[in-house]
């Protein structure tokens, strides 16, 4: 059993492949509650929707091999029948994706896909059905929705069917929603838009809300508290302001350092992380991160060969580096954080 | 959606008057070109037998020495308003829509192709339905069960349906069921369906099925591979997240989507089969329109030919037009284009 709303504990999604078994979720554990909201932030290949598709249950069936628990308002899903956790998708818990326009069905209107998510959990008429998807679409800011109830995805503009997919899962008024990378696909002033219209939902509708980005700069605002993936891992985890303000993980520093910031140039970031994410498949020895890491000399070698503990610094924030606490807090305090805020 | 109609409608006629241009020079050009005159053609009419003056005499009447345009001209107002014939014993009518007379029987074109064209049809409508139900049902299952047994056996199967030739497995058949269990007829008969269905079934059966396996084969080959493709779109996904049952994710988002393409390749199929489907027909001795077009070809009876090639033409072009109508439907985004 478990005490808050979402608790996923040890959750491991391997997918085994010609080429060696694939471990794109590797251990994580993260829990959630009502009216709250988790950033979930890692690199390309980090594991972020695997781990989201696996708490709804979209991988059963597949070729992957799920392990671990997902308590979900004191019910085990892992464990759960398909049958049983295809009831919950759509009504207890829902999903935006990423790219609306592959995201939505070509040939089916933007209310009739509305419609029919909200008749799968409610048995109500087509005429009351389409009258909540037009008030869906009006609340979440699509001019005459009335008339827009009857287009086509492809008549949307990105910004819209951005929206129109918010609609759509909030349809049944899930508990849980989560947001697989929303704004990578828009422009950057819908993008601010989104995640403004996405805040305010949130506390409209006191869901509990997973937001996935490969961008700190999205959930800075939005998160309550901040999961940090690499290699199918957390290697740090605690609230907002522990990752913003004493972020203790030289990956997490990188992240920090490579946030696109609206007073420069897309282009422009500050300190790139070197290299390129791991092989799930021949993870690195030691600690995944260490190929990459400009500190990895100073741990004394364990580094390349002993995998850090996901351990506890102070109250609640955990960090996975075999650095020493006072050496990283110095390491932040002297090295990084000036560098940051001089550029 | 109108404009895009007409637009197409437009398109559809256009494309016929060229094609029988095309014909009509092929035919009726291209010998000339290679020696033939106008008294030859001529001949094909009055027999062998009949005195060079009675020819000459004949080619005349029948406008054979007139410039090409004029004798298209004069086709093409046949078909429209009919026309007369003499070529030589006396005036002969022949009523709209006339594509010309036989060399071979000195009769209208038409009514014969009129008459061919049921057991075609019967051959084709009934052929189709298998085909299509068969290949779909299939090409889903194999699709859904990738790697399976099931697929494997039926992409071989398959595999092999699309390399026979209707001759060869048609000729199996008969000697299998016909002449081996006679549990089929033998060919060679065809029975209107208004006279009594039960025997047009029993005649058509194995023709039907003959044709079936091969297009069934591609057919399931095509479902499969667009089956493969669509389930694993993002809005399968999506439908999948909605919670609905998988069996409505299959059918509805999935199937609907890999289906359109199938559907299109498949009125193109049966407007093609339409004009005749040349081998089943001879291997089974139907009198179909295909039967009709081998027979006209080894008699070098080229109005008949001219006739059916027309025919076969209006069949693949209304075909066409009815899949991109049918595709604006199905697909909203070609509305726009
Ligand atoms: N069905 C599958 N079979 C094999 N490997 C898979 C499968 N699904 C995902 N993976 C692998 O798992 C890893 C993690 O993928 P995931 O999609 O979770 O990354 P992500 O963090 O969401 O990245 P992105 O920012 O690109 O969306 C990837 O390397 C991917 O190739
Ligand atoms: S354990 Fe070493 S290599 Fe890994 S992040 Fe910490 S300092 Fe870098
Ligand atoms: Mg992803």
């Amino acid at each position: 059993m478990s005490d808050n709303f979402l608790d996923v504990k040890n959750l491991k999604v391997h997918f085994p492949t010609d080429d060696g078994l694939v471990k794109s979720v590797d251990g994580l554990s993260f829990a959630l509650d009502r009216g709250k909201t988790l950033g979930i932030v890692g690199e390309s290949g980090s594991g972020k929707s695997v781990t989201s598709l696996s708490v709804l249950g979209l991988h059963k069936g597949g070729r992957a091999k799920i392990s671990g628990e997902i308590w979900l308002d004191g019910e085990e899903l892992v464990s759960a029948t398909p049958e049983h956790v295809r009831r919950l998708r759509g009504k207890k818990m829902a999903m935006i994706f990423q790219d609306p326009l592959s995201a939505m069905h070509p040939y089916f209107t933007v209310g009739a896909q509305i419609i029919e998510a909200y008749r799968i959990h409610n048995k109500v008429t087509k005429k009351v059905a389409r009258k909540h998807a037009a008030d869906l679409l009006g609340r979440v800011g699509i001019p005459q929705p009335d008339r827009r109830v009857d287009s086509y995805p492809h008549e949307f503009s990105g910004g819209m069917r951005q929206r129109a997919m918010i609609a759509m899962a909030l349809s049944c008024d899930p508990e849980l929603l989560i947001a697989d990378e929303p704004t990578t696909a828009l422009d950057v002033t819908v993008q601010a838009q989104i995640l403004d219209l996405m805040r305010d939902l949130q506390r409209d509708f006191n869901a509990a809300l997973i937001i996935i980005t490969h961008d700190l700069g999205v959930v800075a605002e939005l998160s309550d508290d901040i999961l940090v993936m690499y290699g199918g891992k957390a290697i740090e985890y605690g609230s907002a302001e522990d990752i913003f303000e004493r972020p203790e993980h030289p990956y997490t520093w990188g992240l920090l350092g490579s946030m696109p910031r609206l007073d420069r140039e897309p282009t422009e970031r500050l300190l790139p992380i070197k290299g390129s994410p791991p092989s799930l498949i021949n993870v690195p020895a030691g600690c995944a991160f260490h190929p990459r890491c400009a500190f990895e000399g100073r741990t004394g070698g364990k580094a390349g060969t002993e995998v850090p503990e996901l351990a506890e610094t102070e109250g609640g924030h955990l960090v996975r580096c075999h650095l020493p606490r006072e050496e990283r807090r110095a390491i932040w305090a002297n090295e990084i954080k000036p560098n940051l805020e001089s550029a | 959606m109108v404009t895009y109609i007409i637009r197409r409608l437009i398109g559809a006629l256009l494309m016929l008057a060229v094609v029988s241009m095309v014909t009509f020079s092929i035919f009726f050009v291209v010998p000339r070109l290679a020696g033939v005159t106008a008294t030859d053609f001529a001949n094909r009419y009055v027999g062998r037998a009949a005195t060079q003056e009675t020819v000459v005499e004949v080619a005349k009447k029948l406008g054979l020495n007139d410039p090409v345009v004029v004798q298209y001209g004069r086709w093409v107002k046949g078909i429209f308003v009919g026309s007369e014939f003499d070529y030589g014993s006396g005036v002969e009518h022949c009523p709209a829509p006339c594509f010309g007379y036989s060399f071979v029987t000195k009769k209208p074109v038409w009514p014969d192709l009129l008459d061919r064209l049921p057991v075609t049809l019967s051959l084709a409508v009934g052929a189709s339905i298998i085909w299509l139900l068969a290949g779909v049902a299939v090409g889903v299952l194999s699709a859904l069960k990738r790697g399976s047994l099931f697929d494997r056996g039926a992409m071989i199967v398959a595999l092999s349906g699309v390399s026979l030739p209707p001759f060869f497995t048609g000729l199996i058949a008969l000697s299998l069921f016909s002449y081996g269990l006679r549990i089929t007829a033998p060919g060679g008969a065809y029975t209107p369906f208004s006279e009594n269905p039960a025997e047009w079934a029993y005649n058509l059966i194995l023709p039907w099925l003959t044709l079936a396996f091969l297009n069934a084969a591609a057919y399931a080959r095509l479902t499969r591979a667009g089956m493969l493709e669509t389930m694993g779109e993002d809005y399968i996904r999506t439908a999948r997240a909605k919670g609905l049952k998988e069996s409505t994710v299959i059918t509805k988002h999935g199937l609907r989507a890999a289906l359109t393409p199938i559907v299109t390749i498949f009125g193109l199929d049966v407007g093609i089969l339409l004009g005749g489907a040349i081998l089943t027909e001879n291997v089974f001795s139907l009198p179909g329109l295909g039967k009709y077009a081998t027979g006209a070809i080894a008699a070098q009876d080229l109005p008949k030919i001219m006739g059916f090639t027309m025919l076969a033409a209006f069949f693949i072009v209304m075909a066409n037009l009815i899949v991109d109508l049918l595709y604006a439907v199905v697909d909203p985004r070609v509305r726009l284009a």
